[in-house]
């Protein structure tokens, strides 16, 4: 092609990449241990990206020969990361440097690892979503390790990489069948092939795809990395793994199920049927019995994976709609829990034991009530904003007749209401045993401050996410 | 007419009594004064405004009065919605009018966390005035099962040695029959495309969606009227939740469940609501009856009455689902009667509770020589709380059987020997309690009713006799709405009774 591909859609995500390098060479040249500055600039990239990502939309934009996609759909998910990694990235400057782990490379993964996952909501071809996925991963893999000193830390890492690996050649080999049978990696070519049937190699094909995906949003049964991932890693990456590359998983396995393979919707939902009821039923029973405060949240994110995806399991416009209104309260109850678990130090340690939450209502009456807000929510007791998440995924489903994936879907949530409850026991009804430390960061107390007011407020307001949703779920039916 | 929008302010007023209280800072005393001292003047400044809702309600037609609306799910026809009418406007004052009473109880009785309890027992309000009020079915929804949270603290934090498991129970078994009705709010939105309850109570379901959604309603209410078998959460709640959640327990949250048939049931699934009486009717005469036996056997004064709400709560479902206007009007009766009655019952156990921190009915007796005053009011209540004529619980339990004998008398039949138990475990209690001979050497120097607690029991005392002798002022503003219930009821069996089932 001799003539240049319109670079104005991919700008964002250029402009993330550009940040990444000038990062990381700013950290080079800089001899002292710059990572306070270089986090800061970071999150301003992703402010500043942020700003681009709506400008760059003007309805359904391709660009690089097809393999690049910008619409509704992409500046909503894309919206939702960028968020989460500013979040989540914030939240780790103040742990690095008291970790003395403070190191330039670390906002610039997490740069990286965005635009990874940026790449993958705007892929349109296979070959993109492959690369798109990879360059997330790996920079995945190097952050779940980041605490290399750490026995823990190395072997979550190793797992995260080895695991993560196998699902990535699994989804590879399910993209070759799909272009061998089908003759295209194009979303748009292959979307047209299908409208009359598809032939079995595509089904398997299909299959291997939403395995390798569902192992990246650590859907039964492939969930197998997370609890340990989720307790080894670093809290501040933890904290990142939760939300964001979920949400780019999520949006990546919507806009392949229902753009390429939207013909096959009654051959994949099963599947996907199978999956979200499973999540379910082991999110709410495996958490039961944990004690790790991370294990608990790996737990439930797999239960909160179920319930989304009854959104994608029914399939259209009202269950996508569902799906995005439900990963975005998920963002915000994630990432503030997840800065209350920053918070609990004693003497300078993190503390991860749910008991060492015992009395956190009498020593820090504001971020307890923050948590208990955020488990509530959780477990979706209205009128906190997890409550509307379940609420527009059920009736997705209630309106399309899965009234069962429903009953199962609401039963599951009364048992995972008793162990978000049982965090709330520990925090208001048991006595403090050993005081965790006060003060243990200005930012994180902002972030769930923020995080809870958007939480508990969300019923007042709830228009502005919904139709923002909705525009976002619509413009990927070419509505 | 005030042109104020009276119900959302009732609803909202405690809720921003509540933040006020959060923003309190300083001594721990000056804390807990403070927020005793807002939470009052809230909550009684809430009854007041309710009792302009009563002044300005209009007894004459049976349509929803004072209606607030606005758009709040913009798109999906889901929008905030508030109103009354003669069923729900007394449910409104009983909410605004024991909760007060409920902050001056625990004036001396809680001394920890003050500030939190305040906050607690302010929300909870709104969620109960919402819930009453709430003319949409997803924001009775959001009201409904909100209430757990502020209940599962004040259960947890304030209660007995056995909280955390009462607490747990208690959320846990709500929750799992409201989550229920969720399903069945949304199946109904897809059937009329609106969630609005003035609308979805003209329009008319297929009789056989009508079934499943009875169901998944009844499975909510049944466990928060409670009925038996699904009853067993409440002995655990109300023994262990501190004296003025037992009072609101009892008093007011029971009462969601029977307001819920009379809002939804019954106009919304005529038809079920027909098949299903005969199951309502034995479930509720076993409630009535059995409940009535194991109260007879209870050691724990609070058990006991928390017994016996079960079977006082027996009356309520036969007496609406009797659908004729005497039982309706009795269900209703008994329910403000039983919230009343039940609620000072409760304060009562809380009095000598205070003093002698133990509830067991044994460690009493001969209270009268010490507490002649309190000997009084317990009397009166339990005297109310049998159905002596005169007081509120006569009239409830009456116009109860009274239209249940029109429709099945064997029913009836059953139901009335609740007023022979009834009698037996309350008069057992009290001549265990107050009379006998005073031999345990604490009890010597008991203290009689403070001014605070005569403060309290005063209003209460009013109410009851107030009910008791001249009903009228209460069955006359919901006669029209019950009316236009039943009438609706019986037009709709009348149309759906040609019809043969399978042809549909």
């Amino acid at each position: 092609m001799s003539e240049l591909p319109n670079f104005a859609p991919a700008l964002p995500e250029i402009f993330i990449a550009l940040s990444a390098v000038a990062l990381l060479l700013l950290g080079v040249f800089r001899k002292d241990d710059s990572t306070q500055g270089i986090s800061a600039l970071a999150i301003v990239a992703m402010v500043l990206a942020g700003l681009l990502v709506p400008a760059a939309s003007g309805g359904r934009t391709l660009t690089f020969s097809g393999m690049f996609v910008v619409d509704g759909f992409s500046v909503f998910a894309k919206l939702l990361v960028l968020l989460a990694s500013g979040f989540t990235l914030a939240m780790a400057v103040n742990w690095l440097g008291r970790e003395k782990l403070g190191r330039f490379e670390f906002p610039v993964l997490v740069l990286i690892a965005t635009l990874g996952m940026m790449l993958m909501i705007s892929a349109n071809n296979l070959i993109a979503l492959y690369l798109g996925l990879e360059l997330q991963s790996l920079a995945l893999y190097v952050l779940a390790a980041y605490q290399r000193d750490s026995g823990r830390a190395t072997e979550a890492g190793l797992k995260y990489f080895v695991l993560g690996s196998l699902a990535s050649g699994m989804l590879l080999y399910g993209a070759t069948l799909i272009y061998g049978f089908a003759g295209s990696t194009s979303f748009d070519a292959l979307a047209h092939s299908f409208q009359h049937g598809a032939p079995v190699g595509v089904i398997v094909g299909v299959v291997f795809v939403l395995t390798g995906l569902a192992f990246k949003i650590s859907a039964v049964p492939f969930h197998m990395w997370t609890p340990d991932v989720y307790e080894g890693a670093p809290t501040p990456v933890t904290a990142f793994f939760a939300a964001g590359p979920k949400i780019a998983a999520f949006a990546l396995l919507i806009r392949i199920m229902v753009g390429p393979f939207g013909e096959l919707t009654h051959q994949w939902s099963q599947v996907v049927v199978f999956i979200s009821v499973a999540s379910m039923f082991l999110g709410a029973f495996g958490a039961i019995a944990q004690t790790n405060i991370k294990r608990l949240m790996a737990y439930s994110s797999i239960g909160h994976v179920g319930y989304a995806l009854i959104g994608l399991a029914v399939g259209d416009q009202v269950g996508i709609r569902g799906v995005l209104i439900y990963l975005a309260i998920y963002l915000f109850m994630n990432v503030g829990t997840f800065a209350v678990i920053l918070m609990m130090r004693q003497k300078g340690r993190l503390m991860e034991g749910i008991d060492d939450l015992a009395g956190f209502s009498k020593t820090h009456p504001m971020p307890a009530l923050a948590l208990a807000v955020f488990m509530l929510s959780m477990a979706g007791v209205p009128p906190l904003a997890g409550f509307f998440g379940k609420f527009y995924v059920f009736m997705a489903a209630v309106d399309k007749g899965y009234v069962t994936l429903a009953i199962i879907g609401v039963l599951t949530s009364v048992v995972s209401a008793f162990y978000y409850l049982r965090i709330i026991k520990i925090m208001y009804f048991d006595e403090p045993v050993e005081v965790l430390d006060h003060g243990t960061g200005k930012g994180l107390g902002l972030i769930t401050a923020v995080n809870a007011i958007l939480v508990a407020g969300f019923i007042l307001a709830p228009s502005f996410l919904t139709s923002s949703a909705g525009t976002a779920a619509q413009a990927l039916f070419g509505g | 007419m005030i042109d104020w929008p009276l119900l959302s302010i009732t609803t909202f007023l405690p809720l921003l009594g509540a933040v006020f209280i959060l923003a309190i800072r300083g001594d721990a005393a000056v804390v807990a004064r403070n927020a005793r001292n807002v939470a009052l003047l809230t909550s009684v400044a809430t009854f007041l405004v309710s009792l302009l809702v009563w002044t300005n309600f209009n007894p004459a037609t049976a349509d929803f009065q004072l209606i607030d609306q606005a758009a709040w799910l913009p798109g999906f026809d889901i929008s905030y919605k508030v109103g009354v009418d003669g069923i729900s406007l007394f449910f409104v004052l009983l909410s605004t009018f024991l909760t007060p009473l409920c902050i001056l109880s625990a004036w001396e009785a809680v001394t920890v966390r003050v500030k939190e309890y305040m906050i607690a027992f302010l929300v909870l309000e709104t969620m109960m005035v919402g819930m009453f009020c709430a003319l949409d079915l997803v924001l009775f929804y959001v009201f409904f099962e909100g209430v757990l949270i502020p209940m599962f603290i004040i259960i947890g934090v304030w209660g007995g040695a056995r909280r955390v498991y009462a607490a747990f129970k208690f959320f846990l078994y709500t929750l799992l029959g409201s989550v229920l009705m969720l399903l069945a709010v949304l199946a109904m939105y897809f059937d009329a495309h609106t969630t609005d309850i003035q609308v979805l109570i003209a329009h008319s379901f297929p009789v056989a969606l009508q079934t499943w959604l009875w169901l998944a309603f009844f499975a909510s209410f049944a466990v928060k009227v409670p009925m038996w078998p699904v009853h067993t959460w409440l002995p655990d709640a109300h023994v262990e939740a501190p004296t003025a959640g037992s009072v609101i327990l009892a008093g007011v949250l029971l009462k969601m469940g029977g307001y819920g048939f009379l809002r939804f049931s019954l106009p919304m699934f005529p038809v079920a609501s027909h098949d299903f009486a005969p199951m309502v009717f034995t479930l509720s005469v076993i409630a009535v009856i059995y409940t009535s036996l194991v109260a007879l056997v209870q050691q724990d004064m609070k058990k006991l009455i928390a017994y016996s709400s079960v079977a006082h709560m027996g009356f309520v479902t036969i007496g609406v689902f009797s659908v004729q206007v005497q039982g309706v009007e009795g269900a209703i009766f008994q329910m403000l009667s039983h919230g009343v009655v039940s609620g000072a019952l409760f304060l009562c156990v809380g009095v000598v509770y205070d003093r002698m921190h133990t509830r067991e009915i044994a460690r009493y007796g001969g209270l009268v020589s010490r507490m002649p005053a309190y000997a009084v009011v317990f009397m009166l209540f339990t005297m109310a709380s049998v159905g002596l004529p005169g007081t509120s619980g006569f009239v409830g339990e009456f116009l109860v059987l009274m239209g249940i004998f029109q429709v099945n008398s064997w029913v009836a039949l059953f139901a009335a020997t609740g007023l022979i138990l009834g009698p037996a475990y309350m008069l057992y209690l009290y001549r265990r309690v107050i009379f006998g001979k005073l031999v345990r050497d604490d009890l010597k120097s008991i203290l009689d009713l403070s001014r605070r607690e005569i403060a309290v029991f005063v209003p209460l005392i009013v109410v009851v006799l107030w009910m008791g002798v001249y009903p009228s002022s209460f069955l006359g503003p919901m006669h029209v709405s019950v009316a236009k219930l039943i009438n609706d009821y019986q037009l709709a069996q009348t149309v759906a009774a040609p019809a043969p089932v399978a042809q549909r």
